[in-house]
């Protein structure tokens, strides 16, 4: 049979398999408009809406541009109107947020990169013990910690404090940071580590000297995912913290659900977006490392 | 004056027992290489010297002083790795003087040892390259010359040649062997290639589950192997293992292969026995190296016997040809100008001053 194929027909062949992909091509793009779409339909309605007067959101059309831009929502969201008691708005939580996340990333950064080290690069009897229980870390739910936790920090004095706060994200951050390290450290080779001890080097200067600087990916990745974490947790925050020290996504929440009167859903679209944008801003500075430390693996050299 | 001395040393991870009560020295000056198949325990022991491994028992002595206790830096050794080690984040430059800052070395110095050590390995171009920037060879060079700076009494080796090419492997191994030569530091090297071992060397270690089969000179290593796995290792093709028995008359010992008759005798009176037979020790190997089966009679003592050639591998300057004697298998090695058919009947010549003799139960040389 296939050897009684001619030229006529490869022709035939040929050109069925053009239009076949072609039809392809077009249903794939199909596709991926429509999914993309679906993602980005309620990032619009909120940037939309949170432009809208009141008026035009009772209009009802939800997905018109706005008449013109009108950035009082968004002073509202983030100043508030001015007047005494009930009035909440974003920018004490939001550096409440700021001042609870930064130590949090390090603290929890550092010493994921530190106990990663150990665990490649300075092994100890029972060190596999260790990490299996660092990575229960990670599976238990956070709901599960809650009673103990507020026990512990009310011990510790620091209950209803950023401080606090900075503590818990600390901790349960260490089980995803040592994995992130371990993981990479365990790709370096530990000829490294012994061309070092040789020269002279100790624990230290080995970690700062060599590691770090050839570390920049996987740091990436963890400051990305701890900064997530951490910045978007409610859970914790609206445990372990209330009124003044409460960190934006609390906030959020109260100004949201507590309002009595109309509710103003320009502003709390601007709210909401304003919450969201440290995350963004991460993702977009830092996005094109992050995607380069997942998959990074060896150092070559 | 002994450079290096190990004295029952052994050692285990977990229950895997790495290297058995292993002893030796080196004279300063040498170059020692320790041979073996993966997993024999020669990189641990490497690693030992080094002080980077611990010691479960036994001593190691640098210029006769224990230094179990003494860090790897402290040791006055340098190493050079297989994957080269060099520190991704630093040029050339900061690997090479990397170790003399650590060690508080004055700035003068430092330069004066780099430019002479640069200059010696010609990596001087190199200098502010990053280790992603050079060739595997350049690295290699690099790895070196980090090693040298430090002007160590003992260079270690754990398998340097083996991330490179094979044309860079043999341009590499003339380079450390003129080094050698130049500043006759005692070097310990660690390779699985013979032939890096036999041209290297002064001395090997052939190592096999964690103890030295042989230790001895290359020349001696390959033609008095101490047992089956030496002569076995050794050699490409390896040694020929004929199996067989011994036979011993009045005046004379004859070796009488496994499935032939008695008049199939070899005779080996001229056999330089290394342990008086014993009476009951005539299960033997009789061991011949292929490049001494000849085609043509050179020695008076050459042993004549007509073979079957089986199968002939044609390798360019050589060919390896396969041959039945009494149902075991014999390899030959001949100049590929000899026009050998296969399949015929050939007549052969044993080279009966270059065979060894190992004990079937023992597998040692006898």
């Amino acid at each position: 049979m296939s050897a009684n194929i001619t030229s006529a027909s490869y022709k035939q062949l040929e050109e069925r398999s053009k239009i076949k992909n072609l039809l392809l091509r077009w249903f794939l793009y199909f596709v991926l408009i429509l999914f993309a779409s679906y993602f980005i339909f309620p990032l619009y309605v909120m940037v939309v809406t949170s432009f809208k007067t009141m008026e035009e959101i009772r209009q009802g059309t939800l997905l018109t541009w706005p008449s013109q831009l009108n950035f009082e929502s968004w002073a509202v969201a983030w100043g508030g109107r001015g007047y005494g008691a009930g009035d909440t708005f974003l920018r004490p939580y939001f550096w409440n947020s700021i001042k609870m996340v930064v130590p949090a990333v390090i603290f929890s950064t550092f010493i994921g990169a530190m106990t990663g080290y150990v665990l490649t690069k300075w092994r100890f009897k029972g060190d596999r013990w260790v990490f299996l229980f660092l990575l229960f870390g990670c599976f238990i739910p956070y709901q599960a910690i809650l009673l103990p936790m507020a026990r512990t920090l009310g011990e510790l004095g620091i209950s209803n404090s950023i401080l606090g706060l900075v503590v818990v994200h600390s901790v349960y951050g260490i089980p995803f940071t040592t994995l992130f390290f371990r993981n990479y450290f365990v790709s370096i080779p530990n000829e490294l580590i012994k061309a070092a001890r040789i020269d002279g080097a100790g624990f230290f200067k080995i970690f700062f000297k060599i590691l770090i600087p050839i570390s920049y990916p996987i740091i990436t990745v963890t400051v990305i995912w701890q900064f997530t974490q951490i910045w978007n947790d409610f859970l914790f925050g609206a445990t372990f913290s209330f009124g003044k020290s409460a960190p934006i996504q609390v906030a959020l929440n109260n100004m949201v659900l507590s309002s009595t009167s109309v509710k103003e859903y320009n502003v709390d679209m601007a709210s909401a977006i304003i919450a969201g944008v440290p995350t963004l801003i991460v993702y977009v500075l830092a996005g094109k490392y992050f995607i380069r430390g997942l998959t990074s693996g060896a150092v070559k050299g | 004056m002994i450079a290096l001395k190990i004295q029952d040393l052994s050692k285990s991870f977990g229950s895997t027992e790495v290297l058995k009560k292993i002893n030796f020295e080196i004279e300063e000056g040498n170059f020692l290489v320790l041979l073996g198949p993966s997993g024999c325990g020669k990189s641990t022991l490497l690693n030992i010297v080094a002080g980077l491994e611990t010691i479960d028992e036994g001593t190691v002595f640098i210029d006769d002083y224990n230094v179990g206790e003494v860090e790897p830096k402290d040791r006055n050794i340098a190493m050079v790795f297989q994957s080269y080690a060099l520190y991704p984040s630093m040029n050339v430059k900061e690997n090479m003087v990397f170790g003399l800052k650590q060690a508080k070395t004055s700035k003068e110095k430092i330069e004066e040892q780099l430019k002479k050590v640069s200059n010696f390995l010609h990596v001087d171009e190199l200098l502010n390259r990053k280790p992603s920037q050079l060739s595997g060879g350049q690295r290699q060079r690099v790895a070196i010359g980090r090693a040298l700076v430090r002007e160590p009494r003992i260079f270690l080796f754990d398998e340097p040649l083996s991330n490179l090419d094979a044309k860079l492997r043999v341009e590499m191994r003339r380079e450390i062997k003129k080094l050698h030569q130049k500043l006759k530091t005692t070097v310990v090297y660690v390779t699985h290639d013979q032939t890096e071992a036999m041209s290297l060397g002064t001395n090997i270690a052939i190592m096999n589950h964690g103890v030295i089969q042989q230790y001895d000179t290359p020349e001696n290593i390959y033609n008095k192997p101490n047992n089956t796995f030496v002569a076995d290792f050794i050699g490409s093709p390896s040694m020929n293992l004929i199996s067989g028995q011994l036979v011993k008359n009045a005046n004379n010992t004859s070796f009488i292969p496994e499935g032939s008759n008695q008049s199939n005798n070899i005779s080996i009176k001229n056999y330089d026995f290394v342990k008086s037979l014993e009476e009951n020790s005539n299960d033997v190997y009789f061991g011949i190296r292929p490049e001494h089966i000849h085609y043509k009679k050179i020695n008076d003592t050459d042993f004549e016997v007509n073979l079957r050639t089986d199968l002939n591998e044609y390798i360019g300057h050589e060919q390896i040809i396969t041959f039945n004697y009494c149902n075991q298998e014999v390899l030959g090695k001949f100049p590929s100008t000899v026009k050998i058919e296969t399949g015929k009947e050939m007549k052969l010549f044993f080279d009966l001053s270059q065979i060894s003799i190992f004990d079937k139960k023992t597998n040692n040389r006898i």
